[in-house]
């Protein structure tokens, strides 16, 4: 990316900006915290560690009854196992199953995995409690300045009503949200935390503990020689950029080129090869790609034809040879992506000014220079996010790999299960599954949306329709 | 694949002198047929397949294509209590149709709230969503198998933990659809809004009627996407034969089970049936939906 100096400076003089922002509403904050405690009546000060109580004294029911039954639900987890979870969070376990030696009954120890996932809940609903805190108290203040101001207590059925109409948004987001923090966020940061331990084959729970061991598996990752995973690492990471890069751009361009040609205005039967094509989609890939899979292996139809006809007389080794392998995926995968890209850019083509074309003519320009100077800039202005979100989809294109190849063939050289076609997504399954090697998975999946928000980052102040919004308007 | 570049951009710009232009005519359709016959070959190659019978010929892989007689053997054999696959049939089905309502529903939500309304940590709540989308879905697998496992949704309750895990987290792709309740003009909720409606009645009465083809988009998309699940589905319900999908004993029966290519074939092909059917009725709103996200990114 190129950047002026200035543009530089200017961002740094943003991002301070919005530091000092960020004090002052802290300050600001705290300081309310202090004047509502002083200026409040005593059913505010009781709020601070019973919350909801003004509210309730007050006669806004709801809200009151809100605060305090999250408050007893906070306190009702943490008594009950959140706080026994939390106080081995630095340990994660110290007693081990055994058996007892003398009685020969099986002793259930720790489980480090529930330690761990519990203990991570626990952080997050004290985080929770803590803003609930501040918000029972901004409501206090709200309701004693309402009241002085003489206006009337809304009843439960305003409130409920607020819930459909203004503050809809709460309603609409709130199962989202919580699904998304259950299923979504809670689950990453388990796995983030993962990667800081030694959680693999050796150390499965629940039998068997694991401990926080540091950053040991991201030197492990990066070590060369020996049972370090750098030079695997490496070959797999340049082999996503690649497999990104050819089945992104080879795709957008054949796909852009048959829109064209179907588009083109004496071809009859449209809707028939576009229908054809579509087929593709329609059809669940599981099955065709499994199906095509087959189809080029060793013992394939491929290639009993191909020894039948006389044409080769010996078996291609579509799956065996890393570079065959590697070529016939990126293939196989325009066969995928093809269709997906001539929709898409049958539409946008449509869109294109006609007149555009007309006054290049007049000006005596050749179909070829209509195309590079005209059809392709706007397809590349409109697309430009299409394609960003198209590449870092490939990056983690895991059905045509595992479908196809299945990370295959493998070679000595490479450690960690991982074979010449495994994409760094397909490898974190494989450990995952085969190995048990969580860690090591953990740690790769953070590579993984490292490499992901670089991309994106860099990839996104370039493109066109971000820095000029008006281009083509 | 230059030349095919060339050739097609060339082709795109508008006719010639049409005596002139015979050979490119014929060019052209020789192509678009071969596409066509490239594209093609795998289905027919499958429907072919699956009527080989696995008694009187081989059910494995052999090197032809047509079968020597047809028969309906692997149907039969399908479709009778010998396989479990219509009780797996029936789970996909299950699946897809539950996860296709709850993922509607909660992009529906969250598109509406995001589009149409401005509140606090709007913003945040969309850049938190990007950011969460740049992590690798499968990196949580072990995570979410051991929090199903509390609740007892794994192996026997395979089929409501895979329904849960797809619909909680679907409100992080309202992508599309947001894009679209962008386009509807806010001087109809502002209009409505002075009419007395409140936020929920616009949303029922107005948006949602308004936005048939984007519903329907989310939900083609999300009924798809079952028929497709190998990977979560075996872990979820691993070592339990009654709760699997069609897609783990598809996979089982080509990579483990030697002699059950064919089998293979003729699963494959009543799965995509229906799968096949509906999207090419609905094809129509797949398009737009597709080019819609697309152009907005």
């Amino acid at each position: 990316m190129r950047l002026s100096p200035f543009a530089l400076s200017e961002r740094k003089g943003i991002l301070m900006k919005k530091t000092a922002a960020f004090f002052q509403a802290m300050a600001a904050s705290l300081r309310e915290i202090g004047v509502t405690f002083k200026e409040g009546d005593w059913r505010t000060k009781v709020s601070y560690i019973i919350f909801g109580f003004g509210p309730l004294m007050r006669k806004y029911y709801l809200r009151g009854i809100a605060f305090l039954a999250l408050e007893i639900l906070y306190i009702w987890y943490m008594v009950s196992f959140g706080a026994s979870y939390l106080a081995q969070f630095g340990t994660l376990g110290t007693v081990e199953t055994h058996m007892d030696p003398e009685t020969f009954v099986t002793v259930y120890g720790d489980n480090s995995f529930l330690i761990l996932l519990w203990s991570l809940l626990s952080i997050f609903a004290t985080i929770f409690l803590i803003c609930l805190w501040r918000m029972n108290i901004s409501e206090n203040r709200r309701e004693e300045l309402a009241l002085k101001a003489g206006r009337e207590v809304p009843t439960v059925r305003q409130d409920l009503h607020k819930l459909i109409d203004g503050k809809f948004h709460y309603t609409l987001l709130s199962l989202p949200t919580l699904g998304i923090f259950v299923f979504t966020i809670l689950p990453i940061i388990f796995m983030v935390c993962v990667a800081f331990t030694n959680y693999d084959f050796t150390h499965q729970a629940p039998t068997k503990l694991f401990s926080w061991v540091g950053l040991a598996n991201f030197k492990s990752l990066l070590s060369f020689g020996g049972s370090g995973f750098g030079a695997t690492f490496t070959k797999v990471l340049s082999w996503t950029i690649i497999w990104a890069f050819f089945a992104t751009f080879i795709n957008y361009f054949l796909g852009m080129a048959l829109a064209m040609l179907i588009n083109t205005k004496w071809i009859r039967l449209k809707k028939l090869w576009r229908t054809i094509l579509v087929m593709t989609i329609a059809i669940p890939q599981f099955v065709s790609l499994l199906y095509v899979s087959k189809l080029f292996a060793s013992d394939g139809l491929i290639n009993s034809y191909l020894l039948k006809w006389g044409v080769i007389s010996q078996a291609l080794p579509f799956w065996t040879d890393p570079l065959w392998a590697k070529v016939t995926i990126v293939i196989l995968n325009c066969w995928v992506g093809i269709p997906y890209m001539m929709l898409i850019s049958t539409g946008i083509l449509m869109n294109i000014p006609a007149d555009l074309y007309e006054s290049a003519k007049i000006d005596g320009a050749n179909t070829f220079q209509m195309f590079r100077k005209i059809t392709l800039p706007y397809m590349l202005f409109v697309t430009g996010p299409y394609l960003l979100t198209t590449f870092t989809g490939n990056l983690n294109n895991f059905n045509i790999i595992y479908l196809l190849s299945g990370g295959g063939p493998t070679t000595m050289s490479m450690t960690g299960g991982a074979g010449t076609t495994d994409l760094l997504i397909t490898w974190l399954y494989k450990m995952t599954v085969n190995d048990t090697n969580y860690c090591m998975a953990a740690v790769i999946g953070i590579m993984v949306f490292a490499v992901t928000a670089v991309i994106s980052l860099v990839v996104y102040g370039m493109l066109p329709s971000v820095r000029d919004e008006e281009g083509f308007q | 694949m230059a030349n095919q570049n060339t050739k097609s951009a060339r082709a795109a710009g508008t006719p010639m002198n049409k005596s002139r232009i015979k050979p490119l005519h014929v060019a052209a359709y020789l192509l678009l047929i071969a596409v066509s016959v490239v594209w093609l070959l795998p289905f027919v190659g499958i429907v072919l397949q699956s009527f080989r019978s696995f008694e009187t010929e081989y059910g494995g892989m052999v090197e032809y294509l047509l079968p020597k007689t047809f028969s309906l053997d692997n149907y039969t054999w399908l479709l009778s209590g010998e396989s479990q696959f219509l009780r797996w049939y029936g789970n996909t089905v299950t699946i897809a149709f539950f996860v296709a309502i709850g993922q509607t529903c909660m992009v529906l939500m969250v598109s509406y709230a995001l589009s149409r309304m401005r509140f606090k940590g709007r913003t945040l709540w969309m850049r938190v969503c990007l950011v969460l989308g740049m992590f690798p879905g499968f990196l949580t697998m072990i995570c979410l198998y051991f929090l199903l496992k509390q609740f007892g949704l794994t192996q026997s309750g395979a089929v409501p933990g895979l329904i849960l895990v797809s619909v909680a987290s679907s409100g992080m792709g309202y992508y599309v659809c947001k894009g679209f309740f962008d386009t509807i003009p806010k001087s109809l909720d502002e209009a409505a809004r002075i009419d007395g409606a409140s936020r929920a009645r616009i949303f029922f009465c107005m948006i949602t009627p308004l936005s048939k083809p984007i519903i329907i988009y989310t939900a083609l998309t999300a009924f798809m996407a079952p028929w497709n699940d190998y990977i979560f589905a075996s872990y979820i319900a691993f070592g339990s034969s009654n709760n699997y999908n069609v897609a783990v004993a598809l996979y089982r029966w080509v990579n483990e089970e030697a002699g059950y290519f064919t089998r293979f074939c003729a699963g494959g092909v009543l799965a995509a049936i229906p799968v096949t059917i509906l999207f090419m009725c609905l094809q129509k709103y797949y398009v737009e939906g597709v080019t819609g996200g697309a152009v907005k990114g």
